[in-house]
């Protein structure tokens, strides 16, 4: 019988720690097949941040770094800068990204590093419980927003991907989902995209990539596709926000 | 001869840095130390080096982290404020034994404080700042010849043990002139660092982490980490013992007011006191065992430092049970003048 689908290899066949019906390991999927379709597995260089991304070490098999929470961007500007022919990429959540990390994440993205960001926006902090984030939707409930986000309180949802891509240094931002299967397939070549653009040294490019969260959104799995495609993308809408062409820079 | 040339500790230190092989500065402004990202800013680039101003003390500190990890010499340089954003950085490495370089050239504080020479960021560098149990090997020169001198030593040093190493200086050793060779005064090597994140290509891949989560995992973890201290405690203890074969008193200081103690010591011994001088040059490792030694002769010790009495609990703990410790101290920018020390020479040997 013909085999039309495997684990590609640079996936390995550790059990994730991710709760059922979570999309993380999806994400994880589509990155190592991207890695292994560039063949760029023996030269690239992941740096988790901190949080339910941390463990991309036991999952994808490649060199690995480990950043403090929010600094993987310095982190990487480092490693790049120390190895440019080497393919390096971050890989953030949220509260990781949006939250403790803005000032390395804007500053790396407006130098133009030329890494590349993973960016999980689930909408809440996941490994510590569900606590509200930055990316938390308004009157979404969770353990520190009871009541539900208040604009008036707690600010509006931030936009990574449109803030990112006013940036001149910024080769590449784009939203995807993990929601439907046509959108998987999106997502990843969303991440092909911006591994080519660092391949062709254009300078900082990131995907985020709307994720569940069922265990602390508090519904099974199949309610939670249906939050992403009803409460998360009317206002984070998906799209490419900013694709360098050309070596445009000013 | 090799010749000397006047420079300032500062230059002096950055110059050390690119001599002993480092490429890469990462750093935020911050008085009394910009002449150091200054002079690396225009010379780093000749050598094909990398400059970049980063946005906060906590960028930088992450950046050397990155470089590190990639086994490359990486520093960055920072006084006070810039330091205390890096103890989360610090301790990250440390967990991970990813080596780098950081220079702390001391500015009064807490807080905003001034800039003016102090010593009051001792127990935030030799005992501690980050969180966890993690040492950081702490030089402390006290002439522009040892700014340079050091600095290679501690980028040899972090490399050997894959610590960070601390320069830590008071303003006066970073902002005075003396003559100073600036070249190594042996060869400089960089070991294989097998270690390193490099890509996987050719073996399997390898993984620089500070998170243990298993049972007993992070307790081992601290257990090897402590056989490693133990090793450099053995290994890369550095002071000067000066005039302590006859002496009735010893002074212990490092930096800056050992240079004045040095002074306040010609000044006694003309008036028939004899003291001598032990200057830890590596505050960690402290020269616990050499201090201990001197004061089962010497019960005498007097503490001089330009802080409210940070070394001298070190110094308490090493010295012998029946020591007599003296302290003086001058905080916030204050600097001893060696007739002062001198006076508490006269009371600590009446006493």
């Amino acid at each position: 019988m013909e085999k039309i689908f495997t684990r590609t290899p640079t996936l390995t066949s550790s059990e994730t720690h991710f709760c059922p019906g979570c999309t993380h390991g999806i994400a994880h999927r589509i990155l190592a097949e991207a890695i292994d379709e560039l063949g760029i597995a023996d030269r690239t260089i992941g740096i988790p941040g901190v949080g339910c991304c941390v463990f991309l070490y036991y999952y994808i098999a490649i060199d690995t770094l480990e950043a403090p929470h929010g600094r993987a961007p310095a982190c990487a500007t480092g490693m790049k800068r120390a190895q440019p022919d080497k393919i390096i990429f971050n890989y953030q959540g949220d509260g990781d990204m949006a939250a403790i990390g803005t000032s390395e994440i804007i500053h790396a993205a407006n130098r133009g590093e030329n890494i590349t960001v993973i960016f999980i926006n689930n909408s809440v902090y996941g490994m510590t419980g569900g606590q509200m984030a930055p990316t938390t939707l308004l009157g979404q409930q969770t353990t520190t927003s009871p009541y539900g986000r208040n604009f008036q309180t707690e600010g509006y949802p931030i936009k990574m991907a449109e803030m990112l891509a006013t940036l001149e240094g910024v080769a590449y931002s784009a939203r995807v989902s993990l929601h439907k299967p046509k959108n998987v397939m999106q997502a990843k070549k969303a991440i092909i995209k911006a591994f080519e653009m660092q391949i062709n040294q254009m300078g900082f490019s990131m995907v985020e990539i709307l994720s569940t969260c069922n265990t602390n959104w508090r519904v099974s799995p199949i309610e939670a596709l249906d939050v992403i495609e009803n409460e998360m993308i009317p206002y984070f809408p998906l799209g490419v926000f900013k694709e360098r062409t050309g070596k445009d820079f000013l | 001869m090799t010749e000397k040339k006047l420079t300032k500790g500062n230059i002096a230190l950055a110059e050390g840095a690119i001599q002993a092989g480092c490429r890469f500065y990462f750093g935020y402004p911050i008085t009394p130390q910009n002449d150091i990202p200054e002079y690396l800013a225009k010379n780093l680039p000749r050598v094909g080096g990398t400059f970049i101003p980063a946005e906060s003390e906590i960028a930088s500190i992450n950046m050397v982290l990155g470089v590190g990890a990639s086994g490359e010499r990486a520093m960055t340089s920072s006084s006070g404020p810039g330091i205390s954003l890096m103890q989360e950085g610090l301790s990250y490495m440390a967990g991970s034994e990813i080596p780098g370089l950081v220079v702390n050239i001391m500015r009064c504080g807490p807080g905003l404080g001034g800039i003016s020479p102090t010593q009051g960021d001792y127990t935030q560098a030799v005992h501690g700042g980050g969180h966890g149990d993690y040492r950081n090997i702490v030089l402390a020169p006290a002439s522009v010849q040892e700014m340079f001198d050091l600095t290679i030593r501690g980028f040899e040093l972090a490399d050997k043990y894959r610590m960070v190493s601390v320069i830590l200086a008071d303003a006066m050793v970073g902002q005075f002139q003396e003559p100073c060779r600036l070249t190594p005064d042996h060869p400089v090597t960089m070991p294989e660092k097998p270690w390193a994140l490099k890509g996987r290509a050719g073996r399997k891949p390898q993984l620089l982490k500070s998170l243990y989560l298993g049972p007993g995992e992070q307790e081992a973890h601290n257990q090897d980490l402590q056989k490693k201290y133990r090793e450099v405690e053995r290994n890369e203890i550095m002071c000067e013992e000066s005039l302590l074969n006859d002496a009735d008193l010893m002074i212990v200081a490092f930096g800056t007011p050992s240079r004045i103690a040095k002074t306040a010591i010609r000044m006694a011994r003309e008036k028939g006191m004899k003291v001598g001088l032990l200057r830890p040059i590596t505050l960690y490792p402290f020269p616990s065992q050499q201090l201990h030694e001197h004061s089962e002769r010497i019960r005498k010790i007097l503490v001089v430092e330009m802080n409210t009495g940070q070394m001298l609990y070190d110094v308490k703990i090493s010295a012998h049970k029946d020591a007599d410790i003296s302290f003086y101290g001058r905080p916030g920018g204050g600097v001893p003048f060696p007739n002062e020390v001198l006076d508490e020479i006269v009371k600590a040997m009446e006493k």
